[in-house]
């Protein structure tokens, strides 16, 4: 589904990524992890199509497409979903205006015809069951004044609602207490199938209780240092990063 | 009408300010952005004022569908075969020059009283001619179900057009009343507009009053409206400019009375090489009275914006609440906007505040919708269009909101 080749991509002249390379099939969940500043989030928003990031080299395939060359939206519609560690408020916008254009979109991209009023209602109320959300949330405008908890929430549930094929979870986890971590988890467990894939992007194990990797990476200034299954992912968590940095002295 | 001597020197007081001071040149602090006189001495100076206008077809289509007691004039003239009125109690319309019920007395009581012939050239240059433009009564105790919309067509088909109208509202206790003014052009050639507006607002009276700037591409126009609160009693006010060459609107509501309340909105949504000039001013002279003000603003391309808000809050004037506040957003690099707030405040028991931004389009909110499949063009058309949407839901009218809201969306694709 995708293939990441020798991936380098600069900010503002800044290299951040140094050389990724990394596979990802349908039915597969992924987790990236690592350090601060080691380039998880820039390796999620690369992908998302951030315009503010260089691509200097490397390729991306997805579904045998060139993803690099595609604007933002038509990723999206070609089924790539990030959901943003800092959802972004859009006062004035009510949140069922925007996920109707939103789903036209993807639904014209995709040939298909737009939804009328009644199946977009019962569409997003089946949706608004798996993340647990209020109807009311419907009504206000796109995350403004939402609790940290709630835009995270709102963002599993925009994925549930566009139905992706590749989702990727930048830092979802950050700022959700235990609650809200296991209504997202749970959504997103729920919306798994053999035919997506998902990127789960973390600082911590903990997510990764309720949301089980096939697979664990740990990226490091720039490059992926360390592939596993799940149980590196409790080794970090034990470790601490320093024992990818170093490599010689482990302090937990 | 006939001219009585009350009106005479009224003419009088006018034409004597005009000879002494003439136009505002750019010196003049109160025009500095916004140089009409140059635009109207170079395009006007030989235009006869009123010319007939044939383009009747047109016309037609340009009258919005809600219904309204609806006065229409082309380049200055009263067309009394598309005119109509609906609300037959409690409302008096006339013409300003054929005035029957509403006494002169009452008429002059008011006219040129709240915009003095002498407080802005172009109010005076107004006052001089008071050749068209209507009077209306709303009686004590009556809701008019239906807004008086007063519709002025610019019609340059036949040639440069230019027109300049007085009206005067008066407002009687515990009624309360919807005011329109729209401004519109037919043809390619340049025209103009000069028009005044008294309302005078009585206790306990609820008036709503929009200035509408819709469909006005080769615009010169330059307006006052003057409000009197005479009473506790409300005003709210909208003002809407979606086109136009170079617009000047002047809003100066002035509180006679303890709990009064304004509020003020504006959107003005302009692109091209439009200019559109808003100054406000709100007098608090009682304590007690509350005003809000609102303006909004996006431009495009070569568009130029001014915003002046002045707040006067009087030494007796205690316990005001006072807030403004004027938004921008510029679509381009050489869009510009001048803003200034002008606060002066004697009492010193008040809630004042103001505030202004201008910025662009906010790039993370455009990648946020993007990223959910919603392409460029339609991101910034939503995070717009809520934008304008502040201002456009406080409008009382739901047609006139409905109207409002299909031009918007039109305008943002």
């Amino acid at each position: 589904m995708l293939k990441i080749e020798n991936l380098e991509a600069s900010i503002e002249g800044k290299k951040i990524l140094k050389g990724i390379n990394l596979e990802v099939k349908k039915g597969e969940v992924h987790a990236i992890m690592g350090p601060n500043g080691s380039g998880k989030s820039t390796l999620a928003s690369v992908l998302a199509g951030r315009e503010e990031y260089e691509v200097e080299n490397g390729s991306v395939e997805y579904l045998g497409d060139d993803l690099l060359e595609l604007s933002p939206e038509d990723r999206a519609r070609a089924g790539v979903f990030l959901a943003f560690q800092y959802p972004v408020e859009i006062p004035g916008v009510s949140s069922t205006n925007f996920l109707k254009t939103a789903i036209n979109e993807v639904r014209q991209y995709r040939g298909q015809e737009p939804l009328d009023a009644v199946s977009f209602l019962t569409h997003l109320k089946d949706k608004m069951k798996l993340v647990d959300i209020d109807q009311s949330l419907l009504s206000r405008p796109l995350n403004e004044g939402f609790s940290g908890g709630e835009k995270k929430r709102n963002e599993i549930f925009q994925m549930a609602v566009l139905e992706p094929r590749l989702s990727i979870l930048d830092e979802t986890d950050s700022g959700l207490d235990i609650d809200a971590l296991k209504v997202v988890s749970n959504g997103v467990n729920q919306l798994k199938s053999s035919e997506n894939a998902t990127i789960v992007v973390t600082h911590y194990q903990r997510l990764l209780e309720y949301i089980v990797p096939d697979y664990v990476h740990v990226l490091y200034n720039g490059q992926i240092v360390k592939s596993g299954d799940k149980s590196l992912a409790l080794e970090l968590e034990e470790k601490g990063y320093d024992w990818i940095k170093g490599g010689s002295e482990v302090t937990a | 009408m006939d001219i009585s001597t009350d009106m005479h020197s009224l003419k009088q007081e006018a034409d004597i300010y005009l000879e002494k001071h003439g136009l505002p040149d750019r010196k003049d602090e109160e025009y500095k952005y916004t140089p009409l006189s140059k635009l109207i001495e170079k395009e006007f100076d030989s235009v006869v004022e009123t010319v007939d206008s044939l383009a009747s077809g047109k016309i037609e289509k340009i009258i919005p569908g809600w219904k309204a007691n609806r006065l229409v004039f082309i380049n200055g003239q009263y067309r009394d075969d598309l005119s109509v009125i609906v609300d037959e109690s409690g409302l008096v319309i006339e013409r300003l020059d054929n005035s029957d019920q509403i006494s002169q007395k009452e008429i002059e009581q008011y006219l040129g009283q709240l915009a003095e012939p002498t407080s802005d050239p172009f109010v005076a240059l107004n006052t001089s001619a008071m050749t068209s433009g209507t009077v209306s009564k709303v009686e004590k105790g009556s809701v008019i179900e239906h807004p008086v919309h007063l519709m002025f067509i610019s019609d340059s088909s036949q040639g440069k057009a230019k027109s300049q109208y007085r009206n005067l509202f008066i407002v009687g206790e515990n009624a309360q009343v919807n005011f329109v003014e729209s401004f519109h052009t037919i043809g390619d050639e340049i025209s103009l507009s000069n028009s005044v507006t008294e309302i005078v607002v009585s206790k306990n009276s609820v008036t709503n009053y929009y200035k509408l700037q819709i469909e006005n591409d080769g615009e010169v126009h330059v307006g006052t409206s003057s409000i009197k609160q005479l009473d506790t009693c409300v005003f709210n006010a909208a003002t809407i400019t979606l086109g136009g060459k170079m617009i000047r609107n002047n809003l100066n509501i002035t509180m006679e009375s303890e709990r009064c309340e304004a509020n003020l909105n504006g959107l003005y949504l302009v692109t091209g090489k439009s200019h559109v000039d808003n100054h406000t001013a709100v007098d608090h002279k009682y304590p007690n009275c509350n005003s809000n003000e609102l303006y909004k603003g996006v431009l495009d391309e070569n568009a130029t914006g001014v915003f002046n808000g002045k707040i006067y809050v009087r030494p007796q004037a205690q316990q005001t609440n006072a807030f403004q506040s004027n938004k921008n957003i510029l679509l381009s690099d050489s869009a510009t906007i001048n803003t200034k707030p002008q606060l002066e405040i004697w009492a010193d028991d008040v809630k004042c505040s103001h505030g202004c931004t201008t910025g662009q389009l906010d790039d993370e909110q455009i990648f946020y919708l993007r990223s959910r499949g919603i392409s460029k063009e339609k991101a910034r058309a939503l995070v717009l269009y809520a934008f304008a949407m502040e201002v456009i839901d406080n409008i009382k009218i739901e047609g006139l909101r409905e109207y409002l809201d299909e031009r918007i969306a039109e305008r943002l694709g």
